[in-house]
């Protein structure tokens, strides 16, 4: 596979040495000196110098054949932005994949169609949320171009759920409880399953609609 | 008319500064607060201190109201996915972005963006006034 990546700090770098280790072709951009020396030192003619936003440059990197995949990995949103928009919509690349730095330019990106993105901030705070139980809710993955979570849900002794069955419960319109984890297995739920304390329920839920599935199973937030 | 200007260095405030003249409504969008020093005492527009990739900022700044927004601010990948933020977002119609290379100016340009590259215009002016004096010394000879 063709790998074009863009931005050697730690992630590109570290991304590079693997890619190359499983035996495939890459080219990495990298625009800092100082960084292409060192770069350049461990591997050789796969690093290329220059800023990656420039159309001259990717083209020099090979964006034309073009590469299986373009990894935009750089420090700046708005630089990871614009190299997988030009890799993608003018070169054809099918396969972009941003890092967002700040996730608040999240929205930037799934506004300007660049779906394949890897935030560490976002993904810490998500390990962060299942470390807290108070919280009750844990989002475990989102899908979204279909703009639905999956989400783990704890039903405590008080939770207004507890003791009813799955069919009763009234539930935000798209979302739907898939199964409970009691006593180390996972049962899907039926209209007759009865909710029950220490249960772990999976979900999917529509995004926007998150905090009405909390109130539903697990009461208004103290 | 509502105009919103972001990024306030030489050309944004100028340009502020002439759509205020000509009657809009002007709110200028810079990161730096002696972006105002630029605007001068009698700036009588408004002014929004914040980073223009900050939607809450366009919207304070009145993004919801403009018909006209000028992109200027310093790094050209900003200013890209800003204009476009402001076309998709917030649907307005007239956005103009300054994009100093030529390049990414002619490729966003041939995906309906209305960019404008002053080093393509710096090009484009000298070669034709060194073509110009050119012919005007060989005629004199």
């Amino acid at each position: 596979m063709y790998v074009v990546v863009a931005g050697g700090g730690k992630v590109g770098s570290n991304v590079t040495r693997s890619l190359l280790e499983m035996d495939h072709e890459v080219t990495l951009i990298e625009q800092r000196h100082d960084r292409y020396v060192r770069l350049e030192e461990e591997f050789g003619p796969v690093v290329l110098r220059g800023d990656a936003t420039e159309i001259n440059v990717l083209e020099r990197a090979g964006i034309a054949r073009p590469p299986e995949l373009l990894l935009a990995v750089t420090g700046d949103d708005e630089d990871n932005l614009i190299i997988s928009q030009i890799g993608k919509e003018g070169y054809g690349v099918r396969t972009a994949i941003a890092r967002v730095n700040d996730p608040r330019n999240q929205q930037h990106f799934d506004l300007l169609g660049i779906a394949q993105t890897v935030c560490a901030t976002t993904s810490i705070l998500g390990l962060v949320e299942h470390e807290v139980p108070e919280h009750g809710l844990v989002p475990l993955v989102e899908l979204r171009k279909e703009g639905l979570i999956v989400a783990e849900i704890q039903v405590e002794g008080g939770s207004p759920v507890a003791g009813k069955r799955a069919g009763g419960i009234r539930l935000p319109s798209g979302s739907r409880l898939i199964t409970v984890f009691r006593q180390g297995r996972a049962e899907l739920v039926e209209p007759a399953t009865v909710m029950r304390p220490g249960d772990q329920v999976l979900a999917v839920v529509p995004k926007a609609s998150v905090a009405e599935l909390r109130a539903a199973l697990l009461g208004a937030p103290k | 008319m509502k105009a919103v200007v972001i990024g306030c260095g030489r050309v944004g405030s100028a340009v502020a500064k002439n759509l205020l003249a000509e009657g809009w409504d002007v709110t200028v969008v810079d990161e730096n607060e002696d972006a105002l020093l630029r605007l001068g005492p009698d700036w009588r527009g408004g002014f929004v201190l914040g980073h223009g990739m900050d939607t809450g900022v366009l919207e304070e700044a009145g993004i919801g109201d403009a018909v006209a927004a000028v992109v200027s601010t310093t790094g050209d990948n900003t200013n890209l996915v800003i204009a476009q933020v402001l076309r998709q977002r917030y649907e307005i119609d007239t956005v103009v972005v300054r994009i100093l290379d030529p390049a990414r100016a002619a490729f966003y340009a041939e995906r309906g963006m209305h960019t404008i590259c002053p080093t393509q215009t710096a090009i484009s002016e000298l070669v034709a006034a060194v073509r110009t004096s050119r012919r005007a010394s060989s005629e004199a000879v």
